[in-house]
Parts: structure tokens; C-alpha cells; sequence
């Protein structure tokens, strides 16, 4: 093999390990010390060893417990560096112990953990999200930035602050007991989904950044449910993202225009992923058991009714009312709230849908909630309130920023 | 690890309650020293008297100022604190919910600087 193949071959290894391992080695780097930046700092540095060495040595058997050795080995460097003498004697034991135990193949897998430190209460909901990113995936702060549209130096500054509360505060590395587990599984759930929801808001996809970070939060997902497979909120989260990723390329004609969902052309829907949501629905309602049905399985569910017009052709408008409804039971929003009126419209007409919309008016929030005037305009125009619809749409036009959105509207409003 | 459990609330109650009520208002604190004796979670605690008893003291170009009052204009005062030893925050927090203070006022949990 020449030089350069082979350089080319322990770069790809390296990715490879990267890519499966980054997360689980940052886990049980910080696992003892909750020093996640230190954890970091030394993996980046076995990597960069990895990519000199494995060219001319060859890539080890064991590339991850190779990797870990070596990070091991320069995280107890970086704290002799770093830390008083008296101050760092117990972090060094600890790591020293460590680095003699485990070096082959059954490396455990303390992702959750990290997963659980880094969606803490004690940490800034804000930040939870990108801080599971960046440590579990190892997505750098620029492009968590860009993704979540933030100055790079903003993003870079939350995620050091939020490690060094990590450090400094004690939160512990830990899968949380029973009788927290409800909540506490709820917020590190919250927290992919907002990642997910940060990807989904690039309907054209022309941001490959945004586009990632809709995938890496489904992979996220798996990887809890996987690691957590009685948890019925985890699975029906990722049912809840592979519905919606399903639609991605229907979301607007081949001139960028914008297609609703009920006008998506089915066809170009992702089965694959739809059978798989399907199938991860299915499961979830199997295990959701005394504890009742949360708030993923519903909203999982609605998108199930949704999918379901690929085969029977129309939208079951009363189960998806029944659904949120129940919806609003566990999780009261204006969104919910429109949705519903949306399902009410369906059934019972514009009058009523309209009724439902002016009882939940007083909620401030809906002031620059673009669906609620979207939707109100729709209800009056149909009610052939031209003036009174007219102005909805302006307000509706006034809060969208997707300028696809907005045509899409516009063009509504013309008609009105 | 050690955590500095701050109990902030109103004492106004407490400066008008007769002395019967006021033994009854720190029975559930008794109760609370002696969990943490027991688990060998007290490193120690006292209670303050009321906010209105602060003095606070500040140098400025050599000078030293003296006000009376305390630090913060606040309804809710520091009105004593533990420092107790738990292995984490997780630890900690269940400590500070237990704390009596925090069914009627605020506790702030807050690790202690390890300088031994």
C-alpha cells in the first residue's frame, strides 16, 4: 500500500471510531471526574495521535480501547497541568485505576449517563440540547451554532459554562432512579426534540448543517431508546422525528413553493421510514402501561393518521380531534389548541373551528403564533369574512419567516 | 463533595409568632438536624436572626462604610444555612428538599470551594 493510502485508511478507521465511539469514550473519560472539557481535550489529542501513528503502525485490533488508553493517559497529564497538587491527588488516582482496568474489548457503554448529566435540571434548559450534540457526538460548537442560529462565540461560551457547572456543581453521571426517572427522562427527550425541531426548520434543505442536525437528533433518539427500550416516550420520540423526516422532500414542489400537508403527494413520502415509525408506535403502546399515555405516543400518533392517507387515501379528521384532545390534557398549548381547531374544522365546519379559536384568544402566546392567524384567516375566509380574514393573513404574513411560507400565504390571502 | 444549603425566606412570621409558635416553627428543623446527623450528612448549620438585626459593612477608598440593614432589599432573607457532605448534586438537592425551609421559602444549593 503506498503512503498516502494508508494515511487515507487510518483517517477513514479513525472517522469510523470517531463517529460509533466519540460519545461513549467522552462518557467513560468523564465519567469519574465530570470533567467533560478535559475528557474532550484529551480525546481530541488521542485522535490527533491516532491520525500520526496508524498510517505507519497500522490501525490497532482494538482502535476504541487504543484511543481510550491514550486519552487516559493524556487526561492525567492535562490534570496534573491544570489543578493544585493536593487538589487533583484523588482525580489522579482515580483515572490512574482507571487506566489499568478495562483496556479490552467489552468497553462499557456510559453514554446515558452523560446523556442524563448533560439534560440535568441543574443545567440551562437552553443549552441541554447542544451540549448532548457536542458531547455524545462530538459536533463542534461552530456548527451547533449555525445550526441553532447563534453567534459561534456565544454557542462556545454556553457549552464551557455549561461544563464547567457539570465540574464544579457535582452533577452526577447517572441513570437516574425510578421514581425521578418520568421527569428527568422528559427533559433529555425535550432536548433532542429540539435539536430535531432546530433540523426541521430548513424546509428547503439547503442547509446541510440544519439537515444533520435533524439526523444526528434522530440517531440521538435511537440510541436512547436502544440503551432505554422499556421506555415508551423514548420510542415513540423517535417514531414521533421518522414521521415528520418521512415528509422532508414533500414539503415543497420542484419550484420551492410551499405544499401543506394535506396536499403533500404521498408518493414522495420515505415508506421506509413511515414502517419503521409504524413499527416503534406499535411497540410503545405496548409497553406505556399504568403510567398513562405521554405526550411523544400522542403526538406520534397524530402523525400516524397523518401517514395513514398514503394508504387510505383521506385524513381520519375525528380521530386526529379525539388525539388532541387528549393531547391538550397533557401538554396545554396554543399549538395543541390550534390543531385542534384545525381537526374541528374538518368535522364541524369553519363556525365552529372558529368558536374554539376565539375561546383561546386571551392566550397572549398566540399574539405572534403565525398558525393561529394562518388558521383564523382560513375559518373566516371560508365563512366569506373577506376584510376580517384579509387582515388575519396580513398578521400571519407579518410573523413567517420562511419566505416560501409566505408566498404560500400571500397567495391565500389573494384569494380571500 | 461539600454543598452550602442557603435557606432564604420571610421571617416576618417568625418575629410575630408567640413563643409557643415559635417552638413549633423550629420542631421540623430539629427533626431535620437530626436526619443529617444520623447520615452523617451535617458538617454544620446555624440559623440566623431576623434580617432586621443586619448590619452590612463595606470598604471604599479606606473608608469604611457601616449601614444598617441587609444586603438585599428583599422580602425573602438569608435566615441560616447548612453545610452538609454528599457525594453529588443529585445528593444535594434531595438534602435541600427535605430542608424544612424549602416548604415555605427558597433553599440554594451551592457546592463549597474545596480548599483542604
Amino acid at each position: 500500500m503506498t503512503e498516502a493510502g494508508a494515511a487515507l485508511d487510518a483517517r477513514a478507521a479513525a472517522e469510523a471510531v470517531a463517529r460509533a465511539s466519540y460519545g461513549k469514550l467522552v462518557a467513560l473519560l468523564a465519567a469519574r471526574t465530570r470533567d467533560v472539557a478535559v475528557a474532550e481535550d484529551a480525546l481530541a489529542e488521542a485522535f490527533t495521535a491516532a491520525l500520526v501513528q496508524w498510517p505507519t503502525s497500522g490501525v490497532p485490533a482494538k482502535p476504541v480501547a487504543w484511543l481510550l488508553s491514550v486519552a487516559r493517559r493524556r487526561g492525567i497529564d492535562a490534570m496534573r497541568r491544570r489543578r493544585t497538587a493536593t487538589d487533583s491527588r484523588q482525580h489522579l488516582e482515580l483515572l490512574a485505576e482507571e487506566a489499568e482496568s478495562r483496556m479490552d474489548d467489552d468497553i462499557p457503554d456510559e453514554r446515558l449517563r452523560l446523556i442524563f448529566a448533560c439534560a440535568h435540571p441543574a443545567i440551562d434548559r437552553g443549552v441541554r440540547a447542544a451540549l448532548i450534540l457536542q458531547t455524545v457526538l462530538g459536533v463542534d460548537a461552530a456548527t451547533i451554532a449555525s445550526a441553532f442560529l447563534v453567534s459561534p462565540s456565544t454557542m462556545a461560551q454556553r457549552l464551557v459554562r455549561a461544563k464547567a457547572r457539570i465540574r464544579e456543581a457535582g452533577i452526577p453521571f447517572r441513570v437516574p432512579e425510578r421514581a425521578e426517572l418520568g421527569e428527568r427522562l422528559s427533559a433529555v427527550l425535550e432536548a433532542i426534540y429540539a435539536a430535531y425541531s432546530e433540523g426541521w426548520g430548513d424546509p428547503s434543505g439547503l442547509d446541510s448543517r440544519r439537515t444533520n442536525l435533524a439526523g444526528e437528533a434522530i440517531w440521538l433518539g435511537r440510541l436512547v431508546s436502544a440503551l432505554m427500550p422499556d421506555e415508551a416516550e423514548a420510542q415513540s420520540l423517535v417514531a414521533l422525528m421518522l414521521f415528520a423526516e418521512a415528509r422532508r422532500g414533500a414539503r415543497r414542489d420542484p419550484d420551492g413553493n410551499y405544499v401543506p400537508l394535506g396536499d403533500q403527494d404521498t408518493s414522495l413520502w420515505d415508506n421506509r421510514m413511515i414502517d419503521e415509525a409504524e413499527a416503534r408506535l406499535m411497540t410503545a403502546s405496548g409497553l406505556s402501561g399504568d403510567e398513562g399515555i405521554g405526550r411523544y405516543q400522542l403526538e406520534a400518533a397524530i402523525q400516524a393518521v397523518h401517514a395513514a392517507r398514503r394508504v387510505i387515501g383521506r385524513t381520519d379528521w375525528p380521530a386526529l380531534a379525539t388525539l388532541y384532545h387528549a393531547l391538550a390534557l397533557v401538554s396545554a398549548s396554543p399549538a395543541v389548541a390550534v390543531s385542534r381547531a384545525v381537526a374541528l374544522a374538518a368535522i364541524e365546519g369553519p363556525r365552529a373551528a372558529l368558536g374554539e379559536l376565539d375561546r383561546i384568544a386571551p392566550d397572549r402566546r398566540l399574539a405572534d403564533y403565525q398558525p393561529y392567524w394562518a388558521t383564523r384567516a382560513r375559518l373566516l375566509a371560508d365563512l366569506g369574512e373577506s376584510d376580517a380574514a384579509r387582515a388575519a393573513y396580513d398578521r400571519a404574513i407579518g410573523l413567517e419567516r420562511d419566505p416560501a411560507v409566505r408566498r404560500f400565504l400571500t397567495g391565500q390571502r389573494g384569494a380571500a | 463533595m461539600q454543598y452550602a444549603l442557603l435557606i432564604h425566606l420571610d421571617d416576618a412570621p417568625f418575629v410575630a409568632a408567640t413563643n409557643e409558635q415559635r417552638d413549633q416553627m423550629t420542631a421540623p428543623y430539629m427533626a431535620y438536624n437530626e436526619a443529617l446527623i444520623k447520615a452523617g450528612a451535617m458538617v454544620s448549620g446555624e440559623r440566623l436572626k431576623p434580617a432586621t438585626t443586619a448590619t452590612v459593612v463595606k470598604v471604599r477608598d479606606d473608608k469604611t462604610e457601616v449601614l444598617d440593614g441587609p444586603f438585599a432589599d428583599t422580602k425573602e432573607q438569608l435566615a441560616g444555612f447548612y453545610i452538609i457532605e454528599a457525594p453529588d448534586m443529585d445528593a444535594a438537592i434531595k438534602w435541600a428538599a427535605r430542608c424544612p425551609g424549602a416548604g415555605h421559602g427558597t433553599v440554594e444549593v451551592r457546592p463549597v470551594w474545596q480548599t483542604r
